[in-house]
Parts: structure tokens; C-alpha cells; sequence
């Protein structure tokens, strides 16, 4: 996409890009910097002091080796955020797939095409936390679903795991990332070329067959970007594990929330800096399934 | 597979609409029971049907003060959209070219995307925490008497907004520019037109349409911002966040009128803005040009 003709044309191009660097730089490497810098200094009551210890860490990890084989605080929170992780990923790929399946492959008319993929973008422009407690008219000890439910005689007693609960909180992060998914698969399948399907389709393959030689392949960089966006989202939530799970769900991002409550920031550095280092283990892992810079 | 609806057509259609009711039936939902009588409660059935609780919310009285979050968010949101369109702009012209660093600032870029928002909120107000003990140690008594912090919504505020709202319209413009035909900008200059004209008169009319989604990016993401707005707002709240802790306290129908209130305001940023690139293209189309069709 870079013009070489137009390199010495105009205005340089860092002299450009220098307000939206800078901005990155004054608001998100130095603040990532301070984050692990204070997450080695000491604290007490009420202020933090400049230091190198390891007191967060320890404190952090406390009991992990000596509680084996159970699993320490840390472990379980993180295990627990992992496994909404898997789930979550899991039922957003299969419908962010479909959907952007049926948009890319069924729908003829660009224009329709363009109309749906923007039903689907809508919502992602309104408030997270209002879709969030529009369930509870639904899911609520009196919601619809249990008021439905016991009027079928389906049940006698409202269901309590509905609302509150880890159903709702991964229902939610389904409802509202769902589109994270959507999107970059629909990106990667309006790229295939055309008459790499007719080819197939000439060479008498089945829609099956089609979709899992040609599709699927042709879609993994779209899949792990979107792979990508719901999984970090999930490990560093607190706001859906908070509102949906009744401050009830302990998570990795929670972790942090609770500790910058208590105004310990260093505990809260330190935490800070294992979600990190978690969500990057994560990322290198699928960056070994897909090359994402080369795919880009 | 394009020939003829096969059964797969028809059951791919059914699993879209579900989709489609999956992602807008709660929203409906609370819209109605926004509605709710005075005397109803959170759930059907609605007990008549009233503006009692947008009433109420418009008084003022019992929430927090939701009507100075809503104009704090409004003009936070706007001048974030601002910046957000004139920035990304500007980045998005500058990779185009080849300039030093620019391998740098796109990862960094996508790393602030995907780096834990939690985590860069809490970094800014560590920043802004450290400026402040540093001004009330360190700067002359003129400054530091009656300084009380420099975290805001308009100075940390403002930076968590773009570390969110910057990267998708950088990926917006890359989009654009992809899809760009460079020979109507080496016709200008052929033409004899300088940088700024070349500009000024052919890029920026073609791509405007585009820039005004950048604009709805910046808008509404900032609007509905909480996780990195969390740490970094000072005293002063924004709107969702204040939606965030009402959700715990609040138990009439009130909260609910308060999300209609919300998402009408997203749905008229989001019709006004897909109109203007609507005009704007037919304005496009009528004038002739094939501007942005290749």
C-alpha cells in the first residue's frame, strides 16, 4: 500500500505520524513502563514507596508452593479466567464463523451484504453496560426465561443459576465480542478470491469439502485475529465479570480492580504485569499457529 | 453453490436471524420496560405504560448526578472524536510513505488494542499520580500552592480515550487507503498541484465519507468507554461509568430508562453519521466523478 513516488512528496511522513506517536508514547509505552517499574516498590497504608523488592510477587504467589498440590489463589483465579477463556473462544468462533460464512458466501448483493454486516456492527457501537443488564428482564429469578419456563411446567422452581452466575457472564462476553469475530473472519473471506471457489467447485468438490479445504484455510487470519481480541478482552475483564457475575467471579482482571480499590498499587502493578506476561504466553501460542504479521 | 437457495442457504438464514435476535431482543426488552407503569418493578409484566421513570431520571433525583456525566461524557466524546479523525488522518497518510519507525508505531499500536485495558488504565494513573507528587514536591510555591492533581477527564482522560479509540481508526484508515487510487493524486501533481492542493482537493474529498466513520468510531467508543477510563477520571465520572455503579444499587425501572436515554444517543450519533456518508457519497455520484469507485 506504500506509494514509493510519493515518499518525497509533501510533508515527511514521521513528522506526520509524530501527534498519534506521541499520544502512544505519553499515554501508553510510559505508563506501561511505570506500571512495571512500581510493581518492585514497596507500599503501606496510604502511599507507595520507591524501592526494588519483590514483596508484590511473593505476596502475589504466597502460599503456592506450600498448599501444593492444591492450587493457591492465583492459580485458581487464573485457571478460572482460562476456562471462560475456552469457552467463551469456543462459541464466538462458531458463530462469528457462521455468520461471516453466511454473509461472505449467501448473500449476493453487495449492498445486502454491506446492510447485514452492519446489523451485526450496531449494537458493538452502543453502551457495553446496558447490554449487559438488558439480560436481567430475561434471566432474573422473575425473569421471562423462568417465567416461561414454569408456565410450560417445564419447572417449579425459578432457576437460579440464570443471573449472577458463570452462565451469564460468558452469555455476555458471547452477546457483546461476538462481533470481534465477526468482523475480521468476514475481512478474510471478502478477500478469497472468487474463482478459487468456482475451481473447487468445478473440480467437484462438495459444500463440505469447499468449506474445510478452501474456506477455513483461506479464513485463519481472520480467525486468529479475532481469536486474538476475544481472548485478551476476556483476561483482562472485570466490568462483565463484575455486573454479570454478581462481584461474585473472581478473574484475572479482578485481581487487579480489587487491589487498586484497596489503593495498593503495587500489588496491583504486580498483578498487572502476570496478566500481561499471561496474555502474551497466549498470544506467542497462537502466533505459532497463524503468522499474524505475515498474514496482515 | 451460488446456484439455486440450497437447504444450507436456508438454514445459514435461519441461524443469522437468531443471531440477529440474540443481539437486539435484550435491547428491545429493556427498551419496553423502560416504559414501565410507576408502579412496576423490573421484570414483565408492565404495569401500564408511562414515561414516569425518563421523568424521574430527568429530575434528577435519587441517581448520582447523571445529567453533568452526560454532558461531561458529550464533551469528552467530541473532542476525542475530533482528535481521533485528525490524527488517525494524518498517521494514516503518513504509512503510506516510508518513514523511520513505522514497523515500530504499528505494533504499538496493535499492542494497545490488545494489551489488558485494565492494565494501561492503571499505568496512566500511576503517570499522573507520580506528576503530581513530583509538582507538589518539586514546583515553585506559585504552582504547587492549591495544586490538587492533574488527573482529569480532559488530561489523563483524554490520553486512555485515544490509546483505545487511535487504533481503530489507524485500522479504519488503512482500509481506506488500501482501497485508494493513487493516480488521481499523481494526476494533481502532474497537474502541478502542491502537496497541500493534492490534499486538500483530491484525497480529502474522495476519503471524506470514510472520515466520518472514523468520527462514529471515536464517538461511540469513547462514549461507552469504562475500563480504561476506571483508574484515570479524577473526581469527575463519565456516564457509563456512573451506569456501572448504579447497576448494583439501583433497583427500579429507572436504570433502564437510563439505558434508552444512552442508546438513543448511540443510535443518533450512528444514523447521523451513516446519513452524512450517505449524502456524501450521492453528492459524489452526482457530481460526476468516479472518484472512489476504483
Amino acid at each position: 500500500m506504500s506509494s514509493p513516488n510519493l515518499d518525497r512528496f509533501g510533508v515527511p511522513g514521521w513528522l506526520q505520524a509524530l501527534p498519534f506517536g506521541l499520544v502512544f508514547l505519553a499515554f501508553f509505552i510510559v505508563p506501561l513502563i511505570l506500571v512495571v517499574i512500581v510493581s518492585f516498590w514497596d507500599y503501606n497504608d496510604y502511599e507507595m514507596l520507591p524501592a526494588f523488592i519483590t514483596r508484590s510477587y511473593t505476596e502475589s504467589f504466597e502460599g503456592c508452593l506450600t498448599s501444593l498440590p492444591d492450587l493457591c489463589t492465583i492459580f485458581r483465579t487464573y485457571l478460572s479466567t482460562a476456562k471462560f477463556c475456552l469457552i467463551v473462544w469456543a462459541l464466538t468462533l462458531v458463530i462469528g464463523f457462521t455468520v461471516a460464512y453466511y454473509l461472505a458466501f449467501y448473500i449476493r448483493s453487495t449492498t445486502m451484504q454491506m446492510v447485514l454486516f452492519l446489523v451485526c456492527t450496531i449494537p458493538f457501537w452502543t453502551s457495553n453496560v446496558i447490554r449487559m443488564i438488558s439480560w436481567i428482564p430475561l434471566l432474573g429469578r422473575n425473569g421471562l426465561v423462568n417465567q416461561a419456563l414454569i408456565g410450560a411446567h417445564v419447572i417449579n422452581q425459578p432457576l437460579e443459576w440464570l443471573l449472577y452466575s458463570p452462565f451469564s457472564v460468558a452469555l455476555a462476553f458471547v452477546h457483546l465480542f461476538a462481533f470481534f469475530m465477526v468482523a475480521p473472519i468476514f475481512n478474510s473471506m471478502m478477500r478469497i478470491d472468487r474463482r478459487l471457489i468456482e475451481a473447487a467447485y468445478d473440480a467437484g468438490a462438495t459444500g463440505w469439502q469447499m468449506l474445510t479445504n478452501v474456506i477455513i484455510p483461506l479464513s485463519k487470519p481472520g480467525i486468529a485475529i479475532g481469536s486474538i481480541f476475544v481472548v485478551t478482552i476476556v483476561m483482562g475483564d472485570f466490568i462483565t465479570f463484575g455486573v454479570m457475575g454478581g462481584e461474585q467471579i473472581a478473574s484475572a482482571g479482578k485481581a487487579i480492580e480489587t487491589r487498586l480499590n484497596a489503593l495498593q498499587f503495587p500489588p496491583a502493578a504486580a498483578n498487572a504485569v502476570i496478566l500481561l506476561g499471561a496474555t502474551m504466553l497466549i498470544i506467542a501460542v497462537m502466533n505459532r499457529i497463524v503468522d499474524i504479521r505475515k498474514e496482515l | 453453490m451460488n446456484e439455486g437457495r440450497s437447504p444450507a442457504f436456508y438454514a445459514l438464514t435461519a441461524f443469522f436471524m437468531l443471531f440477529v435476535l440474540f443481539l437486539y431482543g435484550p435491547t428491545i426488552v429493556i427498551f419496553i420496560l423502560s416504559f414501565q407503569g410507576p408502579t412496576g418493578g423490573l421484570t414483565f409484566p408492565l404495569s401500564g405504560v408511562s414515561v414516569h421513570w425518563f421523568e424521574k431520571l430527568w429530575a434528577g433525583g435519587g441517581l448520582v448526578d447523571i445529567g453533568g456525566a452526560f454532558r461531561r461524557s458529550l464533551a469528552l466524546g467530541l473532542v476525542i472524536t475530533i482528535l481521533t479523525v485528525l490524527l488517525s488522518l494524518l498517521a494514516g497518510l503518513a504509512f503510506r510513505k516510508r518513514f523511520p519507525g513505522s514497523d515500530l508505531l504499528f505494533y504499538v499500536t496493535v499492542a494497545s488494542l490488545i494489551v489488558p485495558s485494565i492494565v494501561t488504565s492503571l499505568g496512566i494513573a500511576l503517570e499522573f499520580r507520580l506528576i503530581d507528587d513530583l509538582v507538589k514536591n518539586y514546583a515553585p510555591s506559585w504552582i504547587a500552592d492549591g495544586f490538587q492533581t492533574s488527573m482529569g477527564n480532559f488530561t489523563s482522560g483524554l490520553g486512555a480515550h485515544l490509546t483505545w479509540t487511535l487504533p481503530f481508526g489507524l485500522l479504519v484508515m488503512f482500509a481506506i487507503f488500501n482501497r485508494f487510487d493513487g493516480r488521481f493524486e499523481e494526476a494533481a501533481r502532474d497537474l502541478g498541484a502542491t502537496p497541500w492542493q493534492s490534499l486538500r482537493y483530491v484525497v480529502l474529498p474522495i476519503i471524506l465519507p470514510s472520515l466520518v466513520g472514523v468520527g462514529l468510531f471515536g464517538f461511540t467508543l469513547s462514549w461507552d468507554e469504562i475500563a480504561r477510563s476506571s483508574q484515570v477520571m479524577g473526581e469527575h465520572n463519565t456516564l457509563p461509568m456512573e451506569l456501572q455503579g448504579l447497576t448494583t444499587s439501583v433497583t427500579t425501572p429507572e436504570i433502564y430508562a437510563l439505558g434508552t436515554a444512552t442508546t438513543g444517543v448511540s443510535f443518533a450519533v450512528i444514523a447521523v453519521a451513516l446519513f452524512s456518508i450517505g449524502a456524501l457519497r450521492a453528492r459524489q455520484a452526482r457530481h460526476g466523478s468516479d472518484a472512489g469507485k476504483a
